[in-house]
């Protein structure tokens, strides 16, 4: 259960990020913001989603929208010689041939995608 | 008005990858092997690794170790009767330590600088699953699992043993009474990480406890 930090390090990093920006952004506000969560990540969208409006609140991102999307465990097998996508998380063997596989390639994932912002008027 | 996506493609752990990475520098740089230990509550990784400090520490070798708990300093204490120099980290609810925290216990350490040490033991505050997302700069993750705890903990908590360089079965010696099928738990532990070594220990007796002492020699030095 530490989805908390975890979202809390979200706004700041987000907060960070407009922080950042050209003068004319840094009052942008935040509509959504999407995660690549890998399938073996230890991250439980609902927690996340649940604390979200929490630590939210009161920032630049409140009212936003958070939006996990989840990427299934790929690895590489060494028989095939192809990586293959794993249907779950309970058996590391190649799909197509049963070959167990230890070389991962993707299911780790735990990173802020990419952010949907509306600027401010004085834009304009 | 108008909108617009921001690509920021940033690990949100980042602060601590970063962190741990320094971490690993050092230890490297210092040639100390270290060694995070996770496991549920309960699992037996304090006696373990008293037992595994105690060994090392009468072949002549030096050690050390940071202990995690939420509260008290009863764990370091039972392990300082190996004569090893261990030092106590208070997480106060929080469900896993991290790089910072690493970090701040090895600086000011009275006596013991990594330099000086051949290993580093890092047990970390009993939990299944947070542990796994905070990468502590440790070269060997081990996961253990003890007779008590039901065959099916690798597939319920695949996440962990998924991300171990090792693992360690503990209680071995009450395995029998306990009904515990070790063909099953290896098979587990292999489905979930193929390849995996897998030590079978009892702290009590001492089985188990060459092999693994062997193993660690071999991972200092092909790691060091």
């Amino acid at each position: 259960m530490h989805e908390l930090s975890i979202v809390t390090s979200i706004v700041e990093t987000v907060t960070e990020t407009l922080a950042a920006l050209p003068d004319s952004s840094r009052g942008a506000r935040v509509l959504e913001v999407r995660l690549r969560v890998g399938a073996l990540a230890s991250v439980i969208p609902e927690s996340l989603e649940f604390c979200w409006g929490i630590v939210s609140d009161g920032t630049q991102l409140e009212g936003s929208r958070l939006v996990v999307n989840m990427l299934p465990v790929v690895v590489h097998c060494d028989s095939c010689g192809q990586d293959a996508e794993l249907e779950g998380v309970q058996s590391f063997r190649c799909p197509k041939c049963g070959e167990p596989c230890s070389d991962m390639r993707q299911g780790r994932e735990l990173e802020i995608d990419s952010i949907e912002i509306e600027d401010g008027e004085e834009k304009l | 008005m108008t909108t617009r996506i921001v690509e920021l493609r940033r690990g949100i752990l980042k602060k601590n990858d970063e962190l741990a990475a320094a971490l690993r520098a050092s230890y490297t740089a210092a040639g100390v092997l270290v060694l995070n230990l996770v496991s549920s509550p309960g699992t037996g990784k304090t006696a373990f690794l008293e037992r595994t400090l105690k060994e090392l520490k009468a072949r002549g070798l030096r050690v050390a170790a940071l202990v995690g708990d939420l509260e008290t300093d009863n764990d370091a204490r039972r392990l300082a009767s190996s004569g090893a120099p261990v030092r106590q980290i208070n997480t106060h609810g929080i469900c896993h330590l991290d790089a910072e925290m690493i970090g701040k216990h090895l600086d000011g350490w009275e006596g013991v600088s990594l330099a000086g040490l051949d290993y580093l033991f890092i047990e970390n505050v009993g939990n299944l699953v947070c542990p796994s997302s905070y990468d502590l700069g440790e070269k060997i993750r081990v996961a253990l699992l003890s007779v008590t705890e039901g065959e099916d903990k690798p597939l319920k908590y695949p996440t962990l043993f998924n991300s171990a360089d090792a693992a360690v079965i503990t209680k071995m010696d009450i395995a029998e009474p306990c009904g515990f099928d070790r063909e099953t738990a290896l098979r587990n532990i292999n489905e979930i990480r193929p390849g995996i070594r897998i030590f079978e220990t009892s702290a009590k007796t001492g089985a188990g406890m060459e092999e693994w002492l062997g193993y660690l020699a071999e991972e200092k030095i092909r790691r060091s």
